[in-house]
């Protein structure tokens, strides 16, 4: 009997084919990641980001990171830890293994969500299009990051760069928000180089 | 739109929350002591002031934390917030206090 392979579909990957991309606002689909939901306190917070490898920020709405490794504070006692291109259940088995003596969960929401990145002076500008947030470098400087809402859809938003934001949707708004943010830039296709295939 | 101060990530827009009524409602210790009476003015009974109203608040689509809020039900101000738990900070507007004292509830 054949055995059956599952294989893992971006969900902006038909959306993303045929945008235009102007580079006052370039869109683009960030790499597959093992993501974790972690919550619990104290005691069990060092521990996780002892296994993790990445430090749980503390204050409010900021993320941390280490190589391919992100860990968003979400929330008072809740994270989202995430690690570009690795297996999430090989993570998740490591992790659970370390996590086992303390009282805390531990989520795999790897499948949940596709993230893409927007990148460029007008990035601001456009993502106010469909989010309400002061996006000003005083109110939401680089290390922030922070669920939200953008147009419709809850998203997790992140400022990685002064003029790069990172954005994680769930799968089923994903092809939405983009092409609400598609939509919003449409006035920067007149730059020159829009026009040439990516 | 209104901006609403959440006690943990600061003032954010209106439509990250949702309302979770009337704040500091305490489930009676030992339900099956009461009577009819007394259980449904716990569960449906609510104070529906004119003037400085606590109540719950919930930043569903940003920290998802549910924490208190002191609002004008008049003017629509939201007076003060605070983390759920934490004692009501003191009304600012004098008069407020005695048009909601007809709740019962501890302001």
């Amino acid at each position: 009997m054949a055995e059956a392979t599952i294989v893992r579909v971006n969900s902006l990957a038909a959306v993303s084919r045929d945008s235009a991309n102007p580079p006052r606002a370039s869109l683009a689909v960030l790499p597959d990641a093992a993501k974790l939901v972690f919550r619990g306190r104290p005691p069990s917070v060092g521990a996780a980001a002892e296994a993790f490898g990445v430090e749980l920020p503390q204050t409010a709405n900021r993320f941390s990171e280490a190589g391919p490794r992100k860990a968003y504070w979400l929330g008072p006692d809740e994270w989202l830890l995430e690690a570009i291109g690795q297996d999430s259940s090989e993570l998740f088995s490591a992790m659970a293994e370390r996590l086992a003596s303390h009282s805390c969960s531990l989520v795999d929401v790897s499948h949940r969500s596709d993230s893409m990145e927007i990148r460029g002076p007008m990035s601001e500008y456009v993502l106010n299009h469909g989010c309400p947030l002061d996006l000003s470098e005083r109110a939401f400087p680089i290390g922030m990051c922070t669920r939200t809402i953008l147009g419709k859809s809850p998203i997790i938003l992140s400022r990685t760069e002064r003029e790069v934001f990172h954005l994680d949707v769930w799968r089923s708004f994903s092809p939405y928000v983009w092409l609400l943010l598609d939509d919003a830039r449409r006035e920067f296709l007149d730059d020159e180089s829009a026009r040439s295939p990516t | 739109m209104l901006l609403i101060k959440c006690p943990f990530c600061g003032p954010r827009p209106e439509l990250e929350f949702s309302y979770g009524g009337q704040a500091h409602i305490a489930r009676p210790k030992d339900p099956a002591s009461l009577d009819d009476e007394a259980w449904a003015e716990y569960l449906y009974i609510r104070s529906n002031s004119k003037g400085l109203h606590a109540e719950r608040w919930r930043h569903i689509h940003g920290c998802a934390r549910f924490f208190n809020v002191q609002r004008n039900t008049v003017s629509d101000a939201i007076v003060s917030t605070y983390k759920i738990g934490e004692e009501p900070p003191k009304p600012v507007e004098p008069g407020l206090e005695e048009r909601s004292s007809r709740s019962g509830a501890a302001l």
